[in-house]
């Protein structure tokens, strides 16, 4: 990632999510904001129902925003967009799916899966063209053109992955959401994925925004990581920052709790637990601060004093 | 490895499943000692037959699965004359056993619940069959248990139901079932796994709080070596149907044998280097529909021996504690080097002592 000029890919502003209506009114996401820089690995990480999920989706506008507004290189794309942009947007934004046993037509041939989206956006586009396009998207994920006539369920997990993959990559898009896509896989598969991965982003020059619980492997594959609990962004920073300096108490307690490969650390770790209750926010309302060069945190006055005396160290 | 008790024994077990009208070979003569009070992880990619093989310890291998041959001796009863597991068939024989004397803490606790029926009926249940408490007593009892395993106001908790928790305070209740009969050995499959990261290090805790208290000896099944470092004395890595390497957790960490562990070692995000590509495993594991030949593993091996696709190897001893199944350890094989990390890991610790295992 080229430190001058970057360029900002997608822009999320004041984001709010809402389900329900009325008194089963509940907001899953309130007032997120960041950018994604062209070309980097954006990691969002929370626990299950931090909204983490919800963000990927609005932002590939399967969830509506009930507020805010969301910036795909400078054109907005949520609410009422004109047909061009939808289009261009459909094609150019991706997502790669968490379970790939549940993400895969079990009723269609992997060349139709793989197919669908162009299909959709190039119906012009001639059969032979297509067949050429699919069996070239099915190389690059690493898997043999002839597997174009089987349905999902003859392959294993990592391979049916790799059809997920091979379906977003046929879009030739920009940017690609990953929803938690290695955690349904076994250890030895998973680093063929992550490899994939980090593969097709230098050769295609990809930006992801790489959704996971997992903070090793986030640690591995993402340039700036942002922290979500409870529909809130607590933390964002540069990856190695992030895990050298956690300032929330949240991120300390996520960080604290990854379990290293390493019975020595293991034995001689230190859990912290996060009590939300420790903040006392009724009188002093936590504001969003960059408290040093690129790393953002949440907090009170108070809470922010302690935070750069911590920092100062 | 003086003074310790052998409580469970596993003798040349073979375990065979029926599907679609072929034989398939899970566990392939697995031979392993479960000592008292230890905590031994089972580690191992899905298929790699760890759950079967616990399964075995507690009758609940599915109705096509059958034991071939082999013997699962537990000396919990009766340290002279054990009792051969593998030979039991019916409920009624299996009765003495399960629960009492072994018990299970299954994956997933959105599953394994009743969601029909309140937490303290459901820990009642067990008290009713294992300890013959009843009314008043059994109540009283359950709450204790369920404060015991942590759930925080257990007077009002015992009358919900589980949709009313949480899913790390359903795994807590879920290990208060587990506890209510007094298990001696307690298996959890992969306890954790559905749980999130903060959840999971309390839930680990606790079971290594009740693993001392009540003196248990436990076994973990997961494929998360981040688990297995956090909790296991000894660790037995399983693949496609057989134990590959076996020894305390500093040993597999540290001064790991087989090819296999190193790849699944080298193959975690925490070890490697960012902007390098990660080792990966090529390939995927054997069938075992067909006969495997040979070390299982070699296939996917990039530095195979010949006689890695011929002859399977036998176990070689590293320490008293340490020994894995790989011809590379055979004085007549030519030296291999290890992954380059895996190397880093072992000067680190050079001076360590092998043979003892503490928990």
């Amino acid at each position: 990632m080229a430190e001058q000029a970057r360029e900002v890919l997608l822009q999320v502003r004041d984001m709010e999510v809402t389900f329900g209506k009325g008194r089963k009114k509940f907001v899953a996401v309130k007032g997120v904001s960041f950018d994604i820089f062209k070309g980097e690995t954006f990691g969002l990480v929370g626990e299950s129902g931090s909204g983490k999920t919800t963000i990927g989706r609005a932002i590939i506008r399967i969830n509506p925003i009930s507020r805010g507004e969301v910036f795909f290189k400078g054109q907005r794309i949520n609410g009422k967009i004109s047909r061009a942009l939808d289009k261009s947007v459909t094609q150019s934004i991706q997502m790669i799916f968490q379970d790939p046993m549940a993400s895969l037509n079990e009723r269609a041939k992997v060349d139709y899966i793989v197919a669908e989206g162009l299909i959709n956006v190039h119906p012009e586009m001639s059969r032979a063209k297509r067949e050429e396009q699919v069996s070239e998207a099915l190389s690059e994920v690493g898997l043999l053109p002839e597997f174009a006539s089987r349905f999902p369920h003859e392959f294993s997990g990592g391979q049916r992955q790799r059809i997920g993959i091979a379906r977003s990559l046929i879009m030739e898009p920009q940017f690609i959401i990953a929803d938690e896509p290695i955690s349904a896989l076994d250890v030895s598969i998973r680093a063929q994925v992550l490899n994939l991965l980090s593969k097709l982003q230098k050769e295609r020059g990809l930006t992801y925004l790489f959704i996971a619980h997992d903070l090793s492997v986030m640690r591995f594959i993402c340039d700036r990581i942002a922290v979500i609990r409870t529909g809130t962004i607590v933390e964002l920073a540069k990856t190695e920052k992030l895990f050298e300096h956690p300032l929330h108490p949240y991120t300390r307690a996520l960080l604290s709790a990854i379990p290293m490969p390493d019975p020595d650390s293991e034995r001689t770790k230190v859990l912290e637990i996060y009590d939300p209750t420790r903040h006392q926010y009724e009188n002093d309302p936590p504001v969003w601060v960059e408290i040093e060069p690129e790393h953002f945190v949440l907090g009170n006055e108070q809470e922010l004093a302690d935070y750069r005396a911590r920092l100062a160290k | 490895m003086e003074n310790k008790e052998i409580i469970l024994s596993v003798r040349d077990l073979n375990v065979k499943f029926s599907l679609r009208g072929k034989v398939l070979h899970a566990i392939r003569g697995i031979g392993m000692d479960l000592y008292k009070g230890e905590s031994l992880a089972i580690v191992g990619e899905s298929g790699s037959g760890k759950s079967v093989l616990t399964k075995n310890f507690i009758g609940l291998l599915d109705n096509n699965g059958w034991i071939d041959s082999g013997e699962i001796l537990y000396y919990g009863m009766d340290p002279q004359h054990p009792v051969d597991l593998a030979k039991l068939k019916t409920d009624e024989e299996w009765r003495d056993i399960r629960g009492k004397h072994v018990a299970m803490v299954m994956q997933d606790p959105m599953t394994s619940l009743n969601p029909l029926k309140t937490i303290g009926w459901q820990i009642g249940e067990a008290l009713k069959l294992h300890q013959n408490l009843r009314g008043e007593a059994a109540r009283k009892k359950a709450i204790d248990i369920l404060s015991d395993v942590g759930i925080p106001e257990p007077e009002r908790r015992y009358s919900q139901y589980p949709h009313e928790f949480s899913g790390g305070m359903r795994q807590r209740v879920v290990i208060a079932i587990a506890m209510a009969c007094n298990p001696r050995i307690l298996v959890c499959d992969e306890p954790t796994t559905a749980l999130d990261v903060t959840i999971q290090a309390q839930i680990l805790h606790l079971i290594k709080e009740l693993k001392e208290k009540y003196a248990l000896t436990t076994i973990y099944i997961t494929h998360d070596l981040g688990v297995v470092a956090n909790v296991a004395d000894r660790i037995a890595v399983m693949y496609a149907g057989d134990i590959v390497e076996v020894g305390c957790a500093d040993e597999v960490f540290y001064d790991p044998r087989h090819p296999y562990t190193w790849a699944l070692l080298s193959s975690l995000p925490q070890l490697g280097i960012k902007g390098r590509d990660l080792y990966s495993i090529k390939g995927t594991p054997p069938n075992l529909f067909h006969p495997n030949r040979g070390d299982a593993f070699a296939a996917r091996n990039p530095q195979a021996l010949k006689i890695d696709f011929l002859h399977r190897p036998p176990y070689f001893e590293i320490s008293a504690t340490h020994k894995a199944r790989t011809w590379l350890l055979d004085p007549r094989a030519p030296k291999v080097d290890p992954p380059e990390h895996i190397k880093n890991i072992r000067n680190i610790r050079k001076n360590m002592t092998g043979g003892q295992c503490n928990g």
